[in-house]
């Protein structure tokens, strides 16, 4: 059975295709202005690299903000139950799911057999998110790539205690002017992250394992100071972008196998 | 949202008779300066039957505030007060009704001009600096009925403040309309004050059927003549409609949300300017919001043996004049009689004695019932602090979890 799962976030839209429950083909693009090309590019990628025209496929859940606006036919599921599905299939014996992605951060409480058991989101605010990351990357004139591998070479991270978007700038920028360096900028706003995903996950319960999703995973910067924070340590999937998408897909062979 | 507009939830015919009611009575309130009819601007909580009883008509911004949210001409009217330097911070009520005092705006053109005001602080102690403020813009006088908070139980001495306070008011009235109180007409319109609760109580509690005939999202809009004219026949006449046309739903087996697949609880104000849209996105999961602990907060007790201490017990009783755990103990026991899956909040920016203390609410009444809670963050009329795609997120992302 083939399916696939296209998962349309804030930044950037990601497809995965499974055939009987192996991932075949996946994809990663821009979402940029329009979210419905973005989610029609994801998909036609995966099917591309998956060697398959589209009437091959049985069933397709979409997820991510931009579910609502595609192009093709597919069931929609709220990335909070696609995060967890994915999570719990890479790391079978995860409880705690921290997906911190291009607009939102979330915590996911799972039970034993992957289904949710509680969650939070973010409010009305970007600061821990991608987004946030991309700001202080721009002020800090540092790649966003490089933002991780640059703060773990500081020994002493600079506070920042703002923690909204556009004052956290600007405290940077003031930061920068004090003459403090770059690397123990990038460190503190790292922390700052932590501290505040920390404060929104401790609502509900925190159980081993924990596993990290979403862009922000790439950061080693984050996933350290998230580390020292919850005092643990976090599993971090080999491509922490794709894990909604493969829960979409999984979702999407699991509803197939039901109508079939 | 896909269905914009069209509402999902079977539609109530007694509607039309609703719309009538409340077209009738601000016709007659915004018509009624210049002529011997008083009015007085009063707070939701307030004891109204004591104006029914004088021929006063109560006039109610918050009921108005409701209606310009809903009509989404709020945040304009909002803006007039925020121009003025009143804080984005306060209650958007207060607000839109300092803005539309000013620019006559919003649905109806504007409420009436008052005569006097009674501003009750068991809702809220916004309402005092509120009404200060409205008694300076209009220059005229203000009666200020303290309720005590609840923490633990009611003390006798409270009450007896509180029904002292009645007699004054009593007082006050007579002082302002130059008319003579009649106990007479009083116990008439505590009586039907006290049908007209019964009605409201019969038509609230017909949710607790399966499948329920009635969202909150109804009740919301059927709860305007409780607020506003209780005490009146015409309610009374209206209340026995809406609850004849509930019985035969439950008896033709027709459920307000089509396929009623969850029962759920919801806390707190409405959020006016979204309630169609939510509404369907619930309706369109199978899940009907079965009661709430908003339009529960009027149906209070008067007992026509002793209507001062039993209306002072009433009024002072009320959800958000209450401790926190005496809240929990309410939540649970809708939870419980409507046999609900589950509870949805709005933690409302605007409503702090409301939204404040929701995530221990939250907290108590899973650990106490095993019910999972989902907070929703909004504003009951200041739709700038809405974010629609993260609330429709966290919504069905629960529904989702209730589902396996």
């Amino acid at each position: 059975m083939r399916v696939a799962g296209v998962d349309i976030g804030s930044l950037t839209a990601k497809a995965v295709m499974l055939e009987d429950g192996e991932i075949i083909g996946k994809s990663l693009v821009m979402t940029g202005h329009n979210s419905r090309l973005a989610g029609r590019r994801a998909l036609d990628l995966a099917l591309k690299e998956a060697g398959f025209p589209e009437d091959a496929i049985q069933n397709i859940v979409a997820t991510g903000y931009g579910r609502l606006s595609i192009d093709f036919p597919a069931e929609q599921v709220t990335e909070i139950t696609c995060h967890a599905r994915g999570a719990h299939k890479i790391v079978p014996d995860a409880h705690t799911v921290i997906d911190l992605g291009g607009q939102d951060s979330k915590a996911i409480a799972l039970d034993d057999s992957g289904r949710v058991v509680d969650f939070v989101m973010n409010d009305k605010c970007a600061a821990g998110t991608g987004r946030f990351l991309e700001v202080m990357a721009h002020a800090l004139e540092i790649g966003i790539e490089n933002l991780g591998e640059a703060s773990l070479q500081s020994e002493e991270p600079a506070p920042i205690s703002s923690v909204c978007t556009v004052f956290a700038e600007s405290e940077v920028i003031s930061r920068i002017a004090e003459g403090v360096s770059k690397v123990d900028i990038a460190a503190g706003i790292h922390q700052a992250i932590a501290s505040r995903i920390y404060a929104m996950a401790a609502r509900i319960p925190l159980k081993e394992r924990f596993v990290m999703t979403g862009g922000v995973a790439k950061n080693i910067g984050v996933v350290k100071a998230l580390e020292s924070k919850f005092k643990t340590s976090f599993v971090v999937p080999p491509e922490p972008q794709h894990v909604g998408a493969l829960g979409a897909a999984i979702i999407a062979a699991e509803r197939a196998s039901v109508k079939s | 949202m896909s269905e914009e507009g069209k509402k999902l939830y079977v539609k109530i015919h007694a509607t039309e008779d609703m719309k009538k009611l409340m077209t009738d009575y601000y016709i007659q309130a915004k018509t009624a300066p210049g002529t011997e009819k008083k009015i007085c601007w009063i707070t939701s909580g307030g004891p109204v039957e004591f104006l029914i009883a004088m021929d006063v008509i109560p006039v109610y911004p918050e009921n108005h505030g409701a209606m310009c949210g809903a009509s989404r001409t709020s945040v304009q009217l909002a803006e007039v007060a925020e121009e003025m330097g009143f804080s984005r911070d306060l209650c958007s009520y207060a607000r839109l009704d300092i803005g539309q005092a000013v620019t006559g705006g919003g649905p109806i053109g504007g409420l009436p001009r008052p005569d006097f005001l009674l501003c009750c602080n068991n809702i809220c102690g916004t309402v005092l600096k509120w009404y200060e403020h409205v008694s300076r813009y209009y220059d005229v006088p203000m009666f200020f009925f303290d309720t005590p908070f609840i923490h633990k139980e009611t003390k006798e001495h409270a009450l007896e403040y509180v029904r002292k306070q009645c007699v004054d008011l009593i007082e006050f009235l007579e002082k302002q309309t130059g008319k003579e109180f009649s106990e007479e007409k009083f116990a008439e319109v505590a009586l039907k004050s006290v049908e007209a609760v019964d009605l409201w109580k019969r038509v609230l509690s017909t949710a607790e059927h399966k499948p329920s005939p009635l969202t909150c999202f109804d009740a919301f809009i059927h709860m305007a003549p409780i607020v506003t004219l209780r005490g009146t026949q015409q309610v009374v006449d209206y209340y026995r409609l809406l609850l004849a046309e509930m019985e035969e739903r439950i008896e033709k087996g027709i459920s307000a949300v089509p396929d009623e697949r969850f029962r759920l609880v919801w806390d707190n104000i409405p959020i006016w300017y979204e309630m169609r849209n939510l509404g369907n996105l619930f309706a369109s999961r199978g899940a009907c919001l079965v009661a709430d602990t908003y339009t529960s907060a009027w149906a209070v007790d008067i007992r026509v043996d002793e209507p001062l201490k039993s209306m002072a017990d009433a009024y002072t009783k009320v959800y958000l004049n209450i401790s926190i755990d005496l809240m929990v103990e309410q939540v649970i026991s809708l939870i419980e009689r409507f046999d609900a899956d589950g509870l949805v909040m709005h933690s409302n920016r605007s409503c702090k004695p409301y939204s404040l203390g929701q995530y221990d609410i939250a907290r108590m009444v899973t650990e106490r019932t095993g019910k999972p809670v989902a907070i929703i963050e909004a504003d009951m009329t200041d739709s700038r602090a809405y974010s629609e795609a993260q609330v429709r997120e966290r919504i069905e992302a629960f529904l989702e979890s209730l589902e396996s």
